[in-house]
């Protein structure tokens, strides 16, 4: 967040909103409302001085409602930008012109009531919409009681009740006159999703099942083992990378999953206790009482999207989501204008933040040939030499207003600074961050001769980047500076004893000031960039990233180890929207083979690869002969299939299929009494602990086609929970419409398959009739496992982690989910985890705008805090080798010396695993030099 | 380029709605080569996720 804040090339327009886009992709110009926050943004410093002085509160819609905040407020602490805004509805000078409280309190004269709505008109080329959902109301359904009963809370509520920033300080209590810790709490899953009686939302929203268990899990946490969490609910919905074995972790630890249909929800008057009226999946009437019940409430399309919608001239679909189509995923009815995350429909972070830089692909795409016309960059001051000078500190010490002054006496922190070894200047300011002190801090720097700066302040997570680039200001390098943390972790925590606040913050200080002597510039570090890619896997996502990078000027080569094109998605007729997808394949294998920038090689595979960032070497063999490819990115598309089973007769019984052999089996077959599809055959269970994702959809959609032959034959699906998720829903209610039977079997109690001469017989217990089924079924078949491509050589030779079931591992699980950790390597598509095409196909081309922020540049500038290793003190054992994840030590051969540890800069992630291995102390990190750290803990002494 | 128009692109790309996917949008045309404009409704970046307590499955911080 921080990060968009400070960067030179985004510009936020809080406030704001878009009226009218004109024009045409390319050139548009879109006419922008911003209204008065009535504080002026350059002059706010976010000190809070306001607030306290404001007298009008109001309910905190960041809290869920459950606290009060002010009429003048950030929205949270980390807000960005951190300035103060106020809210027009509430506040008293702008409604009734009594108060004027903040313009008084304000030390910088920011508060402005006369500020006035303006309309930004901007010249853009593309457009991205991500205004995200509106979480399901539940107080307009009286069922769910949520307006009746203070303890029935919605998820949103929960959350916040949970956050250690939250109304509770992350206590959970019950809401009532003496709040007492609950013993049981009941979620209750799919309120205001697939529900087409009453909320009318028909569609699954994705991420409820996943966020109670994880509530559930974190209450339990706080609870303890007394504590009761129990789901109500229809299916789990864990079809997620990883998310299966969070829910069996769950069951393990004791939150109780109930299959059930919750009918009432009633409460005694008297003790306030909560009590479910439920049905059990064998149709029996049950109650139970509860502290509290949490509403894992669904997610609905913004109110406000479909004004956008309507202002844009873009689609909505039938759920007032944007309309997007599966094989152009993120593009929406409007060329030049795209959509990201749950504005397009229900879906979870991960899959938003693949669809936010899909979108950045397309937009990327369309405005290639202006690349760089219009970014800006920062310029600094030639950096001083400080070569052969001895420290001259510099102290600033901040008051943070009455945060760190009215607590700490800071006169005489100053003056206990100024005794300190090598410090020349010593000061406090009221706001050292202020714009104006920044600039007085440059002048400071420059007139004093100053090296070294120490800022003792609030800290380093949110300034640090701020007073470095002061540094830069002043002619000195970012590296020379340090920072003493005596608000977060002083004055905040010592609120009650300003004396011992004082004396520890005296310390901090000294600790910061001596081991700001020893530091010691360290200058940038740019490396080259290749501007040629290798995508390895030719199916959807491996051909698709490499469109995607050479419609962008960036020549690339796709490795696939067949000898044809097109992976898996050979077999599948359409996507769950019906879209036709052998005509979408047979398209861009075309434009593969045809674009001047690509280059297509079969039957070839990677065997070894070495480099880094921007400067890769890969060894492959093509058609039995050795190649090498330069190339500055790579990214990794290597799929995955659908695995063999044992059991229920595969391969046996040719009666018996798997997947899209249906296909074949079905057409011969003429007008069947009785078909069997048999789900999670070899998923979820101890050898493969993953969902397949793509295999209820998969078999709903071909029982609906079943269904569309023969009206009149039998179709069993027997499932274990049927994930159906966001709008697939759709296709699952069709089903049952059309006279489907779902059937639920457990993993210890599963079908039997046995072959008689007629029909295949399949027994199974249904649990709802608790009885045992014979089905005399024609034809059967099995959404077997999807299983990633054998990847253990390309994860060596990029040194690339893979999880348990052999997916390869994103850099991070939410986050970045298409980086590696190995810098300048991506990942997309199956070879990540299973999933529809939709989502390969915004995947890969999330990975290629992942690419092209580095095949952009000709040179890309790296953090320099890196290790570096003493040649005379190292002797060559090699456990640094051992220990670095990033292959950013290697052993080379020094003439006269025999091996030694070199470190590689563009790999190194400054870790200091190497530093900590070596038995000889031969390696150092910059800016954690030993000596450095040593310092600061002797100060402390 | 289907267009006829001889004009050229313009290098800029509006991002409408600072949650957590305009951001992860913005970060990438930025650093790619573009000048964004992060248009957000409310008086700061950050959405829903800015809200939440911990994420599933890796129960970090949201951040
Ligand atoms: C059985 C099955 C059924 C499916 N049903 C549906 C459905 O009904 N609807 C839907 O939307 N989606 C479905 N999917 C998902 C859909 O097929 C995928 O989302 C998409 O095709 C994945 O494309 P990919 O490029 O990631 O992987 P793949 O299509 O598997 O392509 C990977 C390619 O990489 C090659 N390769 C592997 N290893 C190497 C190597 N080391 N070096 C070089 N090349 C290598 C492979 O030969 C292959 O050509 C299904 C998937 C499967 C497996
Ligand atoms: S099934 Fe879908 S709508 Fe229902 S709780 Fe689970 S994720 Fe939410
Ligand atoms: S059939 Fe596939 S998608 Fe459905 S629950 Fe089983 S593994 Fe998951």
């Amino acid at each position: 967040m921080v990060e968009v804040g400070r960067h030179p090339n985004i510009e936020l327009i809080t406030l704001g909103e878009i009226l009218k886009v004109d024009g045409e992709p390319g050139n548009f110009t879109a006419t922008i409302k911003k209204k008065p926050r009535y504080v002026d943004e350059t002059k706010c410093i976010a000190c809070g001085e306001c607030v306290k002085k404001c007298p009008k509160k109001v309910p905190d819609p960041y809290n869920a409602g459950l606290i009060k905040r002010k009429a003048i407020y950030v929205q949270y602490e980390q807000a960005v930008p951190l300035k103060y805004a106020i809210d027009p509805e509430h506040c008293l000078k702008l409604t009734k012109d009594k108060c004027g409280n903040c313009e008084e309190a304000c030390p910088t004269g920011a508060i402005d009531y006369g500020q006035k709505e303006e309309i930004l008109e901007i010249n853009i080329g593309a457009v991205i919409l991500s205004s995200g959902f509106t979480p399901f109301n539940p107080s307009e359904y009286d069922n769910y009681q949520y307006s009746s009963f203070k303890n029935v809370v919605t998820a949103m509520e929960f959350e916040r009740i949970l956050s250690a920033a939250g109304p509770t300080q992350g206590e959970i209590l019950t809401i009532e006159k003496e709040p007492k810790h609950p013993k049981k709490i009941a979620w209750l899953q799919c309120v205001g999703s697939r529900d087409i009686n009453r909320a009318k939302n028909e569609y699954c929203s994705s991420v409820c099942c996943m966020y109670a268990i994880k509530e559930s899990l974190i209450a339990k946490e706080h609870l303890g083992k007394d504590f009761e969490p129990s789901i109500f609910f229809m299916d789990i919905r864990a079809h997620g990378k990883d998310f299966e074995k969070y829910y069996e972790r769950a069951k393990k630890e004791g939150v109780r999953f109930i299959r059930s249909r919750v009918h009432t929800i009633s409460e005694d008057p008297k003790t306030e206790t909560l009590r479910i009226g439920y049905l059990t999946e064998s149709g029996k009437v049950e109650k139970e009482d509860f502290d509290m019940i949490v509403l894992s409430v669904g997610m609905t399309a913004n109110a406000s999207a479909r004004q956008v919608a309507d202002n844009l001239g873009i689609k909505l679909n039938r759920y007032n989501f944007v309309k997007t189509d599966d094989l152009m995923p993120v593009s929406t009815s409007r060329d030049g204008i795209y959509t990201a995350g749950v504005m397009q429909g229900c879906k979870d972070i991960p899959q938003s933040i693949v669809e936010a830089s899909a979108a950045a692909c397309y937009a990327g795409m369309k405005l290639a040939d202006a690349r760089g016309d219009l970014v800006k960059e920062k310029k600094f001051p030639v950096e001083n030499s400080i070569k052969d000078q001895s420290p001259r500190i510099g102290i600033f010490v901040c008051n943070c207003g009455a945060n760190i002054g009215g607590i700490a006496d800071v006169k005489s922190i100053v003056e206990y600074a100024k005794t300190l070894p090598n410090v020349e200047y010593v000061t406090e300011n009221l706001f050292t961050c202020s714009q104006d002190t920044q600039t007085n801090m440059s002048e400071i720097i420059k007139e004093n001769k100053l090296n070294r700066i120490v800022v003792a302040a609030c800290t380093p997570r949110t300034h640090e980047p701020l007073f470095q680039e002061t540094l830069r200001n002043a002619g000195l390098n970012p590296y020379l500076f340090e920072m003493a943390n005596i608000r977060n972790q002083c004055t905040w925590v010592h609120s009650k004893e300003k004396e011992k606040a004082t004396a520890k913050a005296k310390e901090l200080v000294k600790m910061a000031a001596a081991r700001a002597s020893l530091l010691e510039a360290i200058p940038d570090i740019s490396v080259n960039v290749g501007n040629k890619a290798l995508a390895v896997g030719g199916g959807v996502s491996g051909i698709t990233a490499a469109l995607s990078l050479a419609s962008q000027g960036f020549f690339t080569t796709i490795v696939e180890k067949s000898d044809k094109l097109g992976g898996a998605a050979k077999h599948i007729a359409k996507t769950s929207n019906q879209e036709d997808v052998q005509t979408f394949l047979a398209d861009i294998i075309e434009k593969a083979n045809n674009h001047p920038n690509v280059e297509v090689l079969l039957n070839a595979e990677v065997t070894d690869a070495s480099g880094f960032v921007g400067n890769f070497e890969t060894n492959i063999i093509h058609n039995g002969e050795e190649k090498t490819l330069s190339h500055g990115i790579g990214i990794i598309a290597t799929g995955g299939d659908a695995t063999d089973t044992e059991e229920y007769l595969y391969g046996k019984d040719a009666r018996v299929t798997k997947w899209n052999d249906f296909e074949k089996a079905f057409d011969k077959a003429d007008n069947p009494q009785n078909i069997v599809f048999i789900q999670c055959v070899g998923s979820r269970d101890e050898n493969r602990p993953y969902c397949s994702r793509v295999c209820c959809t998969s078999s709903v959609m071909k029982a609906l086609d079943v269904k569309k032959k023969f009206p009149n034959t039998n179709v069993f699906i027997l499932y274990r929970d049927i994930r159906t998720y966001g709008e697939k829903e759709r296709l699952y209610k069709e089903a049952r419409e059309a006279g489907v039977i779902f059937i639920k079997y457990d993993l210890e109690n599963k079908p039997i398959v046995t072959s008689g001469k007629k029909y295949l017989e399949v027994k199974v217990f249904d649990p709802i009739l608790q009885t045992n089924l014979l089905i005399e079924a024609d034809l059967i078949n099995l959404a077997t496992a999807i299983a990633p491509s054998d990847n253990k050589k390309l994860a060596a030779a990029y040194k690339l982690s893979v999880n348990e079931d052999n997916f390869f591992m994103e850099a991070h699980a939410k986050l970045r989910p298409v980086d590696f950790t190995t810098d300048g390597v991506f990942v997309c598509g199956i070879a990540h985890y299973p999933k529809p095409i939709e989502e390969s196909i915004a995947q890969a081309m999330a990975a290629a705008s992942r690419a092209t922020i580095i095949l952009s540049k000709s040179s890309i500038r790296i953090s320099p805090l890196v290790s570096s290793v003493d040649k005379e003190k190292c002797i060559g054992c090699g456990l640094c080798v051992e220990v670095c994840s990033f292959a950013a030590i290697i052993l080379e051969d020094v003439e006269g010396k025999g091996l030694r540890a070199k470190n590689i800069e563009a790999s190194c992630k400054g870790c200091g695993l190497c530093a900590a291995s070596c038995p000889q102390k031969a390696i150092d990190m910059l800016h954690f030099k030993e000596k450095q750290i040593f310092a600061s803990i002797q100060a402390a002494a | 380029m289907s267009r006829k128009k001889e004009q050229k692109n313009i290098g800029a790309v509006m991002v409408a709605g600072g949650g957590i996917v305009g951001m992860q949008s913005a970060l990438d045309l930025a650093d790619s080569g573009f000048y964004v404009y992060l248009v957000e409704k409310s008086s700061s970046i950050g959405g829903a996720m800015a809200r939440l307590d911990k994420t599933f499955p890796t129960n970090d911080c949201a951040m």
